[in-house]
């Protein structure tokens, strides 16, 4: 399936490379930078690319290409999951997924990409089993290691790798056990939801389907437990509203712009983290505005506006006003651009879901249970 | 050595890039420049020491380095002799460095390589199994064709392994020795053949990938396994279920016959062929009417279902497309909202299956339609996502929808990104052509855009109208007029050409500019564009042959022009068009025909979607997202007229449960050990004592558990003595379904379902199998298969406990999550405008266009859409059906002694309304009682509460005396019973009128099953209940009368009923799609029960208000 792996960073160089099955040049990747040129931006470069011998699908994490090399006829959708979990396995074990780390970290990266492919196909991809054959990096252990000569590779096939449950591994004890559960839900403002889930493989779906319960056997740590969509006529309350007024004047090299943001149905709790992201369009030279509150930047290379607001008090609203400057001679922009809006409500679930019960079989002990409601902005976008 | 690689390179298929590969990285050290070349040598020099040391940290400092460069793909090959000496390191973390520089560089140094042979024969016998596993993958992993008996060997071994994962790794090894050796092809299938029997979910997905491999032909070797792999499935790991799926989609294509029935097929291939056929067509017919199922195609369908939860975006699809591939059309639509949730994920997912729903949205629109709204662009966007769902919307545009969607275009046009715009104006062009309800407006909106500023929108507009123009040639004039000032401002050679091209073939409606327009172009012949030439050109010679009075002269310049142009093409049109035009003595008999040559009618070009043919791919692959064939791609069959014997199947399960328990144990332990033995028994002997204890343990305390359904247990289990051939697995399973069954008895009407299934299922295999073999033990082992399935999930549990030893038994931690207000799902497909003719495009729309009205009268694929729509945005319950019969009750609307001889009547239809889904129909008869003619009816000032909308029927020009005429209305009541007020217009007067709906007519019935009926009702309790106490005498509690009488009430739907005292009712209010649920329970003597559960609970109370005293009266 997956032949070879090859990292690239944004300045196209090839930094680590990994072959499964016999090595393939390097060269291969230039039909990937070719690609990458016609595209422009790095986010329009196609995922999967065809050679003249081999398929390259890759994905962008990061600011890091992974590029995978296929000969074979493969789904699209698999080697690219992989490669994303193989992402999410580099930002667990060094805190971060970015060239530094991995070039840092080359020998355990080497290790668990030889862990998580075997000729090709995934061998170990949960994070428990990994964590038991290659133990993440800290400080200490690298001291200690260095001292007594001791390794980060076990020598034991870790249980989880036979059992049905791989997610968890077996003897795990603590002292304090404690259950947190953080309800995070993500406001998506043009994008309709309907009630759809996906779960965790530990939730037994019978259970859910029967009785609408979720029983599973946790994975030590932290983890997504479910995902869901809910039905956007639940979700008529969008907690912000904006006021603006963009405009453009006809042959003139200036525009005006102003932004106000309110709260609404923001059910008595605080909307703090507002941030409002605005990509101006090309001929917008510079911008000079002033904020009632938080901070502003604007970069004139990539055009984005960006507004740190922080927190709403319903008494003074905040606001963004200024004149925009516009290269002179050119046409004005046709359309006004789009803002998007990032915020959290803390201690709210909008949908209204909670989480109504925990009971826990099996242990003597009781667990410290913990819920944390968070509201946030996904993708949301208004259009002026 | 280097034939060794030629070797390979061969049969690897990219021959150029490996031997490329191995030529650059053996050249890499000495390319730099010459002092880092010696200071390299220097630092190999220094690592070769290391290695020798006899400290283990200095030798993994150096094998750490030696990692570094192998990543940084830096050649270290001439370390070779040193780090092999290290391969026997009893350091792992040294051992296992080793193996990566092994792995890599083997296959270059060959002979040195087999120096480290014996070190893995030797490790394959170790104790520890990650051992034994680690040694089969380096091994197999070295590419040196010398050693493919031992690797052949040492797999043949590792595939009689007790430990399943070493068995796993087999499985890989298979794919790795027959990369290497294709000649041993046939001595591997045999291994194949012997793990694909195995019963560890760790193993099949491996080796199902090995099978597809290697020999993906060999269909036969599956049908033992087929019900194995379904049951496991749910259990396997993530990546081995893509695989698995992906290879049981092709099996199902081969074994089973198409569940697809003609009807809702019109898009198979076979329809049309059959329908020149009427014989042919008849026995098809008797042929699709008797299709049942195979069970085991059923069993596959519906053991894949619970992964369309998967978080893991492979095995959705994976699912999405079995389901598309293999299941009835009519379960299919399941599908479409867990693919839709997969858009949330990152863009390299949104690509792929976005693809895939733009080729599923071709075939079948009513699947995606009602998240039309999940397809809107964002303008952050990636331009490929961004046309990739600009595709979907167009695909999945109608007439219902079309209004919303040109609005949500008019953005895209805007937007700032124009490769997007232009791929907007050419999807409003497709949408034109599609829906001829729009054409003009499309139109409109493209003629507007030609004064657009910027000028890849013109040129895109230009290209597009000519196409939509050439498609209906009717009276365009003004349009070409317009377009002919053009050529004087826009610059892009497409677009130009478009222009005159569009001129010449319309020469004759233009006449007056289009030689004037020649004029022009022979002025600046010289300075345009290739394709511009041409054009004019062409235009030159069809002008001659209208209007040579007028353009002779230009022509003849033109040509001459032409003869000369440094372009051959040019030249060459040139010669070919004065041949053919100009009379001469040499000319032939062809220019006779110049007229009909250049002016023939041409026909229309067809906008298509581009995703139109990649339907033959296989949904999901690399191949349908690159739309070639990919190299190993494995072409899905057509399903075989007649099924291939069934029975080949059925397991003689004897052989199986004999395969992996070696003999001497078995024995010895009890059919639940066998189970997880697989897995534990073999890891460490001190532990396997403890193990035992545990076991029983838990066993026993299942055992209590059980307790009240031991009856059942007990009988069971003497089955399960009796037949040793039952495998272990299925005795755990068999346990655990019985106490599932315990819990699960609320959902007893689902059970009732399962129940017939198997009932059904046993029945057929039965009848299937009575001519082969002994039914009795195949029915039994199918049933198994049942429950081995039904109570997989909760398998896992019980497995845990069993794998697990005693003192770290796992919490189990039960949640109860509920959603608060777990509303239902509402309609929110946005209203259709006020009419589906007369769009409002805001600021492109100068010019009101005249397009034909939609007939009022509901078209049956109009009402297939609009059921589709209400059947997929609401959860799965929620579909609207036919209303039960009931005489038509008219009211008055306008009397005709007020209405001075106009007399107006209303009735509610009960059907959803084809002006806007929000809207209840109504329908208007009007008479004239004069005797002269009424003219100019119309509707005119409307009085309506906040909220309501009232689409308003067209002016009638005029009723003859005596005449009577019914018209239909949609108004939008909010689910209200306020009154509809508005005037009603003659040329003459103008007279008051009122609607005021009974609340039963703000109802659309609903289909829907007993179970759904309960769920629904259990969450609509507390406030959202009313009810009320009837009493009747008995002959007015019958069914029938009860129906009739509720019916006559209100819109609503029948819900079957298991018990007969109760009568259920379904419906969802009009405006909001809440569901109105009602009761009616007999109870002793003559009293009944009414209840109504809805949110809406005015609307609740007034019914309840209303159902009471019809139902209590005699």
């Amino acid at each position: 399936m997956i032949h070879s792996l090859f990292l690239i960073n944004c300045s196209g160089d090839i930094f680590l490379e990994k072959h499964w099955k016999s090595v393939v040049s390097q060269s291969v990747c230039d039909y990937f930078f070719e690609a990458q040129e016609k595209a422009a931006d790095v986010e329009n470069v196609p995922p999967v690319i065809s050679t003249p011998h081999h398929y390259l699908i890759s994905i962008y994490r990061d600011k890091l290409f992974f590029v995978s090399v296929i000969q074979t006829e493969v789904p699209p959708l698999f080697v690219i999951e992989f490669l994303h979990r193989v992402a999410d396995t580099f930002q667990d074990y060094f805190g971060e997924c970015s060239e530094a780390a991995i070039k840092d970290n080359v020998v355990i990266v080497y290790e668990l990409l030889e862990e998580m492919l075997d000729n090709g196909f995934p061998l170990a991809t949960e994070s428990n089993i990994l964590k038991e054959l290659i133990k993440p990096p800290t400080i200490l252990r690298s001291v200690v290691n260095s001292i007594t000569g001791s390794s980060n590779v076990g020598d034991t096939l870790p249980t989880g790798q036979l059992s049905n449950i791989p997610w968890r591994r077996a003897g795990v004890k603590y002292t304090n056990n404690e259950a947190y559960f953080d309800v995070v839900e993500e406001i998506d403002a043009i994008i309709d939801k309907s009630d759809d889930v996906s779960f965790h493989p530990c939730i037994r779906f019978k259970r859910w389907e029967s009785e609408r319960v979720l029983s599973f056997i946790p994975p030590d740590g932290n983890f997504r437990l479910i995902s869901y969509r809910v039905s956007s006529q639940n979700l008529v309350a969008i907690p912000v509203y904006v006021k603006h007024c963009i405009s453009f004047k006809e042959n003139s090299s200036c525009g005006r712009f102003d932004i106000t943001i309110g709260p609404k149905q923001n059910m008595g709790k605080t909307i703090e983290g507002i941030t409002v992201t605005v990509h101006m369009p090309k001929v917008v030279l510079n911008m000079n505005l002033t904020p009632t509150q938080g901070s502003y930047t604007f970069d004139p290379v990539t055009k984005v506006l960006t507004w740190d607001v922080g927190k709403i008090t319903p008494q003074k609203l905040p606001s963004l006003k200024g004149l925009v400057n516009l290269q002179s001679g050119a046409p004005k922009p046709e359309e006004n651009p789009s803002l998007n809006i990032q915020f959290k409500i803390q201690q709210l679930a909008i949908s209204g879901l909670k989480v109504n019960r925990l009971d826990m079989y099996g242990e003597k002990y009781k667990p410290f249970k913990g819920v944390k409601y968070v509201t946030k902005a996904g993708k949301f976008q208004v259009r002026t | 050595m280097s034939s060794n690689s030629f070797a390979y390179s061969e049969q690897s298929g990219g021959g150029e890039a490996t031997e490329l590969g191995q030529e650059a990285t053996s050249t890499i050290s000495p390319s730099g420049a010459f002092g880092l070349f010696s200071s390299d040598l220097k630092k190999n020099e220094d690592l070769k020491q290391m290695l020798e040391s006899n400290k283990d940290s200095a030798k993994l400092d150096a094998m750490k380095r030696i990692v570094g460069m192998i990543a940084k793909g830096k050649n270290a090959s001439e370390l070779f002799p040193a780090v092999v000496k290290n391969v026997a390191s009893k350091n792992i973390e040294i051992k296992k460095l080793v193996y990566v520089y092994l792995v890599r560089y083997a296959e270059e140094q060959q002979d040195l390589a087999l120096l480290s042979i014996s070190t893995f024969q030797r490790a394959l016998k170790d104790p520890n199994q990650l051992i034994r596993a680690s040694a089969l993958r380096v091994l197999s992993s070295i590419r040196v064709p010398i050693i493919v008996p031992i690797m052949m060997l040492a797999i043949k071994e590792a595939s009689a392994d007790l430990s399943p994962y070493v068995r796993k790794n087999a499985a890989h090894a298979i794919q790795k020795l027959y990369s290497l050796d294709p000649e041993q092809k046939e001595m591997l299938i045999e291994v194949i053949e012997k793990l694909l029997k195995d019963k560890s979910t760790l193993v099949a997905g491996s080796v199902v990938m090995a099978f597809e491999e290697v020999c993906p032909d060999r269909i036969d070797l599956i049908h033992k396994n087929y019900r194995k792999l379904c049951n496991l499935l749910v259990d396997v790991e993530e990546w081995g279920q893509v695989v698995i799926i992906h290879m049981l989609t092709r099996y199902a294509r081969t074994q089973f016959v198409s569940p697809w029935k003609e009807e809702d097929g019109l898009e198979d291939d076979e329809k049309n062929f059959y329908d020149s056929d009427d014989d042919q067509k008849e026995k098809t017919d008797k042929r699709k009417k008797s299709y049942t199922m195979d069970p085991d195609h059923r069993l596959l369908i519906r053991n894949t279902k619970p992964l369309l939860q998967s978080r893991n975006a492979a095995v959705v699809m994976a699912v999405a497309q079995l389901y598309w591939h293999i299941s009835p059309k009519s379960e299919v639509g399941i599908i479409s909202k867990s693919l839709v949730r997969l858009l949330r994920s990152n863009r390299e997912v949104q690509y792929i299956v976005l693809q895939n729903i733009a080729t599923m949205s071709i075939q079948r629109k009513g699947m995606f339609e009602p998240y039309l709204k999940s397809f809107y662009v964002r303008s952050t966007d990636p331009t490929m996502i961004k046309t990739l769902k600009l595709e979907i919307l167009t695909n999945l545009a109608n007439e219902a929808n079309i209004s919303t969607l040109l609005r949500e275009f008019q953005t895209y046009v805007k937007s700032q990104d124009k490769e997007f715009a232009a791929a907007t104006i050419q999807t409003i062009g497709r949408c034109a052509t599609n829906i001829s309800e729009v054409t003009d407006t499309c139109l409109n909106g493209l003629v507007c855009l030609l004064s657009n500023r910027d000028e890849i929108v013109v040129a895109e507009s230009v290209v597009v109208i000519k196409k939509l123009l050439q498609m209906q040639p009717a009276q365009h004039g003004e349009i070409i007029k317009h377009m002919a000032k053009l050529l004087d401002s826009i610059t892009v050679p497409v677009a130009r050409a478009s222009i005159l091209w569009l001129i010449g073939e319309n020469c004759e409606r233009v006449p007056k500019i289009a030689p004037d327009v020649l004029r022009k172009m022979a002025k600046g012949f010289t300075s345009e564009d290739d394709l511009v030439k041409l054009q004019i050109l062409n235009l030159g010679a069809k002008l001659y042959l209208t209007n040579s009075k007028q353009t002779k002269l230009l022509t003849q310049y033109i040509l001459n022009l032409g003869k000369y142009d440094q372009n051959y093409d040019i030249r060459d049109r040139t010669r070919f068009i004065r041949q053919l035009i100009v009379p001469n003595e040499k000319s032939g008999a062809l220019s006779k025909y110049a007229k009909k040559i250049f002016l023939a009618q041409k026909p229309a070009p067809l906008l298509e979607s581009p995703f139109k043919d990649r339907d033959h791919f296989q949904l999901g692959t690399l191949s349908h997202t690159l739309n070639t064939k990919a190299t190993g791609y494995l072409e899905l069959s057509n399903w075989p007229e007649v099924a291939p014997d069934p029975s080949v199947r059925n397991v003689e399960v004897i052989e199986l449960a004999k395969e992996w328990t070696p003999a001497g144990k078995a024995k010895k332990e009890n059919p639940a050990k066998k189970f997880y033995s697989e897995s534990e028994e073999e890891e460490d002997s001190s532990d396997s004592s403890s193990d035992s204890d545990s076991e029983s343990g838990s066993a026993s305390g299942e055992q209590e558990e059980e307790g009240d359904s031991s009856d059942d247990s007990s009988e069971d289990s003497s089955s399960e003595h009796k037949s040793d051939s039952e495998s272990a697995s299925e005795v755990g399973n068999k346990r655990t379904a019985k106490r599932n069954s315990k819990s699960k008895r609320k959902r007893d009407s689902e059970d009732g379902e399962n129940e017939n299934e198997k009932s059904k299922t046993s029945d057929s295999s039965n009848a299937d199998s009575s001519s082969i073999e002994e039914s009795s033990s195949d029915s039994e082992s199918e049933s198994e298969s049942e429950s081995e399935s039904e109570s997989r999930k909760v398998t896992k549990a019980e497995h845990m406990n069993y794998a697990l030893s005693k003192k770290n038994l796992l919490p189990q931690v039960l949640y109860a999550f509920t959603q608060e207000k777990e509303k239902k799902t509402k309609q929110n497909i946005n209203p259709l405008t006020k009419d589906v003719s007369l769009l409002d495009l805001d600021d492109f729309n100068p010019v009101s266009t005249p397009v034909a009205l939609p007939t009022p009268a509901l078209s049956p694929s109009l009402i297939a859409d609009l059921e589709g729509l209400n059947l997929s945005t609401t959860s799965s319950v929620i579909t609207v059906s036919t209303p039960v019969f009931v005489p038509v009750k008219t009211h008055v609307l306008l009397h005709r002694m007020s209405g001075k001889g106009l007399a107006a009547h209303y009735f509610f239809p009960r059907q959803p309304c084809i002006f806007g889904d929000k809207m209840v129909s109504v329908q208007i008869t009007l008479n004239n009682t004069t005797d002269r003619k009424i003219e100019n009816i119309h509707i005119g000032g409307k009085r309506l509460p906040v909220g309501m909308q009232m689409h308003v029927f067209n002016t009638i020009e005029s009723l003859e005396p005596e005449g009577s005429i019914t018209v239909s209305m949609g108004i939008d009541f909010c689910d209200s019973t306020q009154t509809a007020s508005f005037q009603l217009c003659t040329k003459d007067d103008c007279f008051n009128v009122n609607i005021q709906p009974p609340v039963g007519e703000l109802l659309l019935p609903v289909a829907m099953s007993e179970k759904d009926f309960k769920k629904e009702q259990g969450m609509l309790t507390g406030m959202n209940e009313t009810s009320t106490v009837i009493i009747a005498a008995p002959q007015n509690f019958t069914p029938s009368v009860i129906l009739q009488k509720v019916v006559n009430v209100a819109n609503v739907g029948v819900v079957p009923s298991g018990q007969d005292h109760i009568h259920r009712f379904a419906a969802k209010t009009v405006h909001s799609g809440s569901l109105m649920l009602v009761t009616v329970e007999l109870k002793e003597g003559s009293t009944a029960q009414l209840i109504i559960n809805t949110e809406k609970t005015v609307i609740g109370s007034v019914l309840l208000r209303e159902l009471k005293p019809v139902l209590s009266q005699g």
